[in-house]
């Protein structure tokens, strides 16, 4: 069963608050590097809150783009990794990542245009009883390999795991990543392309919609709505 | 040069004495810059094994530069290696009658400045430990190395100009060495008769080996061209404002000849000194070799302009992030570069007295290499510093244990040189045999000067 996920981020929606960003760290066992390393720029998270001011009328409104990774389709990162560390799936159509393969050349990061990757710059530790909260779905990640936003791939295995067991399609919904399940307002919507009746394939067709620098010609599936405002609009 | 003050045209054994000094005596001092270049090394060493345990980190690198000083050193390196070689190459091919004393130190420079710079993109890998698996060899994992990857094209293309500048080398060296197994004794002689391969000098010896040469000569021009177009394609495939260009492989092709002869201008300079090479080296070799280097200068001079303005005046927001940042953080790295690439060499180069005065042209050459290194930090630094997400912008300086990679690549540099040159003959002796041998003195008025007769090279011949 092939799929095509997708991620539609309401930024209509989206408050700012970074729960994403929590869950997130919790799913995936992405290491916490403490105020430091993350002014040094060395954040270690998956999704960031980006956050812009904007005069709208004279008056300033923050403006909240959650930012995971895009998974193009035309991935910038995927051709120049030298040891097929990162590497398009053929049956979820995700822009996948090999812990093992990855050698650390970091050309992947350097080529991705919404730098959403990150790199294990220490071998990062949980110190007790901080471990007892590692997800025992993943691994963690040693010194030296790149990481990025999977769409919580252990969620998605476990889903199609699931509905193959019972004979069925997955059904919308029943895979949500940390993200999507987390976020307060709802801002984040999960879902497969491939199935015309899902809320993602439905709300493709918003026209608030938008994806980030999409004069690139990556073709990301993780795609934007917005309300534009303004003369014009 | 006075009458009668030419080296020995006949006498193998004297030539080889007054040529390759550093083979014969080895003085205290020798030992001395051996260990102090050994230690720096060394210190770079154990600089590389503590990232090597602790983790990249210890750089100064980050989100978004995930580039740094490793890879402007790779870079540094390799466009340092492409002058000898090319030079060599390029100067046998035309006939240059004045190359004979400038190609074996330029030939030898292109094989360590590989050398050294082929380390870095090994040494900047996060698991360094499993660099064999960009290797396209039948492994146990099943997998083969992207070849859709500049990195892939990047490792072939250094691979094959090492091979290719170390045949070139040993290859030039083969008269030589049979030159130094006539003349020398013990475990010297034992390692030049075996290197040497039975050369004797025969006539038809002579004609394959020129034959030869002039064939790796061409052949080893259009790799060296293609090895720092590729090294620029690390940068110009990706799409990276500021390094997505497609005038970046001639352009690094041209920066890496410029940066190249000035390495051979300083090489020789100090090749000279330390080897009193004063009767082969002459202020005419420094003459022609600032003449190129001034060629260079306005060369990178006009693609640096080129490649900047269109970026600058398209004013594309991406682009334009990047060439601003250059007359704001990074103003002082831009003003290095344009005062040491061009304010200064041109200028000074233009002048007849600068390039004949081997201090002031040493001076200069150096001034050249920090404007290039400058040159390749600000092409690699400020694109990924100002990445198309403004929000994670961030700086990037080096740490200790970078800048003990830059004085360590130095060190190891001179090392591999200063090695070289007490184990092999340094300059070219059969090159310059030859050209002695064109070489009559001629008495124009009061003066009595060497002039080169016969063959292509006459038009060329040094003038009083």
């Amino acid at each position: 069963m092939k799929h095509r996920w997708a991620m539609v981020i309401d930024m209509d929606r989206c408050t700012g608050c970074g729960a994403c960003v929590v869950a997130c760290v919790a799913e995936n066992n992405t290491a916490v590097v403490g105020e430091e390393m993350a002014a040094q720029g060395r954040l270690m998270q998956w999704i960031r809150v980006v956050r812009y001011w904007r005069v709208e009328h004279g008056e300033t409104r923050a403006v909240f783009v959650p930012t995971p990774c895009m998974q193009c389709e035309n991935a910038p990162c995927e051709i120049v990794c030298p040891v097929y560390a990162t590497y398009h799936d053929e049956d979820d159509n995700l822009n996948a990542m090999v812990y093992n393969r990855c050698i650390g050349t970091r050309y992947c990061a350097n080529n991705c245009p919404y730098s959403v990757r990150v790199f294990n710059w220490f071998d990062y530790k949980w110190e007790k009883p901080l471990d007892e909260q590692l997800n025992p779905d993943l691994t963690t990640r040693s010194r030296g390999v790149m990481e990025k936003c999977t769409y919580c791939i252990q969620r998605i295995r476990r889903g199609k795991e699931t509905a193959l067991k019972e004979g069925r399609p997955v059904r919308d919904g029943e895979v949500l990543p940390a993200c999507a399940q987390t976020c307060p307002p709802g801002a984040i919507l999960f879902g497969d392309l491939n199935d015309p009746e899902s809320a993602v394939s439905r709300i493709m067709k918003d026209l608030r919609r938008f994806r980030l620098m999409e004069h690139l010609g990556t073709e990301p599936r993780t795609v934007y709505l917005k309300r534009m405002r303004g003369p014009g609009r | 040069m006075k009458s009668g003050d030419h080296l020995s045209r006949w006498n193998g054994g004297e030539l080889y004495r007054d040529l390759s000094r550093s083979n014969l005596v080895t003085s205290r001092w020798w030992y001395i810059g051996v260990a102090a270049l050994l230690a720096v090394f060394l210190w770079g060493v154990c600089a590389f094994v503590y990232m090597m345990l602790t983790g990249i980190g210890v750089t100064g690198l980050s989100r978004p530069v995930f580039w740094g000083v490793m890879i402007i050193l790779f870079v540094f390196w390799v466009g340092l290696s492409h002058s000898g070689t090319l030079i060599s190459a390029i100067l046998r091919i035309t006939g240059a009658n004045w190359r004979a004393p400038v190609l074996r130190g330029a030939e030898a420079m292109t094989v360590f400045a590989l050398m050294v710079g082929g380390l870095f993109p090994i040494m900047h890998l996060g698991r360094n430990w499993r660099f064999y698996y960009v290797i396209p060899y039948p492994n146990e994992r099943q997998l083969w190395p992207n070849f859709r990857s500049p990195l892939l094209w990047d490792g072939v293309a250094i691979a094959t100009y090492l091979t290719g500048s170390v045949i070139f080398l040993y290859f030039g060296m083969i008269p030589d060495l049979a030159i130094a197994r006539d003349h020398s004794t013990g475990w010297r002689k034992k390692l030049y008769t075996f290197l040497a391969m039975g050369f004797r000098g025969t006539h038809s010896e002579w004609r394959r080996y020129h034959a030869a040469s002039t064939l790796f000569a061409v052949l080893i021009i259009p790799v060296a061209v293609s090895v720092h177009s590729i090294v620029s394609w690390d940068f110009a495939m990706a799409s990276v404002p500021g390094w997505h260009s497609t005038i970046f492989a001639p352009y690094f092709v041209a920066g890496a000849i410029y940066s190249g002869i000035a390495g051979v201008v300083s090489v020789m300079a100090v090749l000279r000194r330390t080897f009193r090479l004063e009767k082969v080296l002459t202020p005419l070799h420094f003459d022609n070799l600032g003449k190129l280097l001034l060629t260079m200068t306005l060369v990178w001079g006009y693609f640096y302009f080129s490649e900047f303005l269109t970026g600058w005046y398209s004013r594309f927001p991406e682009d334009y992030a990047v060439s601003s940042s250059y007359f704001g953080h990074y103003l002082p790295l831009f003003l290095v570069m344009i005062v040491c690439n061009f304010v200064i060499p041109l200028p000074m180069l233009a002048f007849r007295k600068v390039r004949r005065s081997i201090p002031a042209i040493f001076a200069v050459s150096l001034v050249v290499n920090v404007g290039m290194w400058a040159e390749r930090a600000l092409i690699i630094v400020p694109s990924l510093a100002r990445r198309n997400d403004p929000s994670v912008w961030h700086g990037y300086f080096p740490t200790w244990v970078e800048i003990s990679y830059i004085t360590g690549s130095i060190a190891f540099f001179a090392l591999l040189y200063v090695l070289f040159s007490k184990i092999f003959p340094i300059t070219a002796m059969s090159d310059i045999k030859e050209h002695l041998f064109q070489l009559t003195d001629r008495t124009i008025g009061r003066a009595t000067v060497p002039t080169v007769s016969g063959g292509e090279s006459a038009e060329e011949g040094e003038g009083p």
